[in-house]
C-alpha cells in the first residue's frame, strides 16, 4: 500500500459499497465533519445522516449519502459502516419526500420513547436526504 | 407379480414425481444463486462491526458500568435460543441437523439445571421442537426470508430481544444457524449475541497482530457502545438469516437433484421389469398356442 493513500472502504448491511485506496475522505461524523487522511489517529466515532466526500488531487471525486452508522480510523485505513448509502446522484427527490412524509407520520403515531425516537431518526434521516438531493 | 398395468401406472407416477423434484431443482438453484449473493455481500459489514466491536470490547469490558448488552448481566440461569429453521422442508437434512444441535443443547443446558427458552425462526424447526419442547417455545416468527431477507426483519429481532434481555427475560442468547459454505456442505453454528463474546474476538485480534492501537471515541465509548450493541445484534441476525437462506436453499437442490436422480434409476429399474413380464407374457401365451395346436 502507498503511504500517502488511505485504503478507505464503506459498507452497508446489504453489500460493499466501495473499498478502494484515496487521498482523503471527509466523513460526517455526529461531532462534526471530519477529514481522514493517512496516519490518521485511531478514532471510532457514531456517524450523522450526510454526505461523505471522496478526494482526489484536491478535488471531490464521489459523494455518498450515508444514514447514519459508524466510523473506524486507524493510520491506514478508514471504514464506515453506514446504516444505509447511495450515492448522490442517485437519490429519488419524490421517494426521500415520500419517506419524510411516512417518518413523520410515525413521529405522530408514536406510543412509547423508542419509538419516538426511532421516528424522529428516520425524519432526520429523510430531511437531509431531500436537502442534499436538492443541492 | 405385478400386472403390466400395475407397472405402467407405477413408471408414470415415478416419471411425474420426477418432473415435480426436477423442477423445484431449479427453482432452488435459481433462488441459490440470489441468497448466495445476499449472504456473500453482508458478510464484508458483519465482519467489520465485528472487528469495532471487539477492539471496544476490550477497552469497555473490564470497566464499572459496561453495558450488560456487552458484559451480560452477571447471570447465566435463563438461556435463550433463537432456532433459524426454514419455513418449507423437502430440504434434506437442513432443519434436522440445525435442529439436532440445537436439541443437543438444549439437553445439556438442562441437565445443568438451567432454564431454557427458545424462540423459533421457521416454521419447521417449531414443528421438530414442539414435540420435546413445546412449553419452552417463547414464540415462533414465520416467513421472515418472503420475499427475501430485509435487515428491517432482522432489526425488529434484534429490538425484540434487546427488549425481552432489558426485562429481565433471560441472560444469556445464542443462535443457531446453518454457515453456508457450497450447496452441498452447510455447518451449523451457535453464536452467542449476548453477552457479546469477547474471548474468541480478542484472540483473532492478538493472532493477526492488527488493532493494537488505542482508539480515540467521538462522542465517547459508552455512547457509541449503546448505539453499536444494538446494531450489531440485528447485524449478526441479519447475517444469520441470510446465510441460512441460501443454506436452505443449498440444501434443497441437493436434496432434490438426488431425488431426481434416484426418480430416474427407478425408472429405469421399472421399466426392465415391465419389458420383462410383457416378454414373459407373450412367450406365455406362444407356449399356450402351441401346445394347443399340438394336441390336436
Amino acid at each position: 500500500m502507498a503511504d500517502d493513500r488511505v485504503e478507505f472502504e464503506l459498507v452497508s448491511p446489504e453489500r460493499l459499497l466501495l473499498s478502494e485506496e484515496v487521498e482523503m475522505v471527509v466523513v460526517p461524523g455526529t461531532d462534526g465533519d471530519f477529514g481522514v487522511l493517512p496516519r490518521h489517529t485511531p478514532m471510532i466515532s457514531t456517524v450523522r445522516p450526510g454526505v461523505i466526500r471522496v478526494y482526489e488531487k484536491g478535488a471531490v471525486k464521489e459523494s455518498i449519502f450515508v444514514a447514519g452508522g459508524f466510523a473506524e480510523v486507524t493510520p491506514e485505513r478508514c471504514t464506515v459502516l453506514a446504516d444505509q448509502a447511495m450515492p448522490v446522484a442517485e437519490i429519488d427527490r419524490a421517494a426521500a419526500e415520500r419517506q419524510l412524509q411516512d417518518a413523520r407520520e410515525d413521529l405522530a403515531d408514536a406510543k412509547d420513547e423508542s419509538e419516538r425516537m426511532a421516528a424522529e431518526k428516520a425524519v432526520t434521516v429523510a430531511e437531509t436526504m431531500l436537502q442534499i438531493g436538492q443541492a | 407379480m405385478a400386472s403390466l398395468k400395475d407397472l405402467r401406472v407405477r413408471i408414470a407416477s415415478v416419471k411425474s414425481t420426477q418432473k415435480i423434484t426436477s423442477a423445484m431443482k431449479m427453482v432452488a438453484a435459481a433462488k441459490l444463486r440470489r441468497a448466495q449473493e445476499h449472504a456473500e455481500a453482508a458478510r464484508p459489514y458483519a465482519e467489520r462491526m465485528e472487528r469495532m466491536l471487539g477492539s471496544l470490547a476490550k477497552a469497555a469490558v473490564g470497566q464499572q458500568g459496561a453495558p450488560k448488552l456487552l458484559a451480560g448481566n452477571g447471570r447465566e440461569d435463563v438461556h435463550l435460543l433463537i432456532v433459524g429453521a426454514s419455513d418449507r422442508g423437502l430440504c434434506g437434512g437442513f432443519n434436522t441437523s440445525i435442529v439436532r444441535d440445537a436439541r443437543r443443547a438444549i439437553e445439556k443446558l438442562i441437565k445443568d439445571g438451567k432454564t431454557v427458552k427458545i424462540l423459533c425462526v421457521g416454521r419447521k424447526g417449531r414443528d421438530q421442537l414442539r414435540r420435546s419442547y413445546a412449553d419452552m417455545i417463547v414464540d415462533t416468527l414465520e416467513d421472515v426470508a418472503k420475499p427475501r431477507v430485509t435487515f428491517e426483519v432482522a432489526d425488529n429481532i434484534g429490538q425484540r430481544i434487546a427488549k425481552m434481555f432489558e426485562a429481565g427475560e433471560f441472560d444469556v442468547c445464542t443462535l443457531y444457524y446453518a454457515r453456508f459454505k457450497s450447496a452441498i456442505t452447510q455447518i451449523v453454528t451457535a453464536q452467542q449475541l449476548i453477552p457479546f463474546a469477547v474471548e474468541a474476538e480478542e484472540a483473532s485480534v492478538t493472532a493477526t497482530g492488527g488493532a493494537k492501537a488505542v482508539y480515540e471515541y467521538e462522542p465517547d465509548e459508552t455512547e457509541i457502545l449503546t448505539e453499536l450493541l444494538p446494531r450489531n445484534l440485528a447485524i449478526q441476525i441479519f447475517k444469520a438469516l441470510l446465510e441460512n437462506s441460501a443454506s436452505e436453499h443449498g440444501a434443497r437442490m441437493t436434496a432434490m437433484d438426488n431425488a431426481t436422480r434416484n426418480a430416474g434409476e427407478m425408472i429405469d429399474k421399472l421399466t426392465l421389469t415391465y419389458n420383462r413380464t410383457r416378454q414373459a407374457v407373450i412367450t406365455k401365451e406362444l407356449i399356450e398356442i402351441i401346445s394347443g395346436a399340438e394336441a390336436l
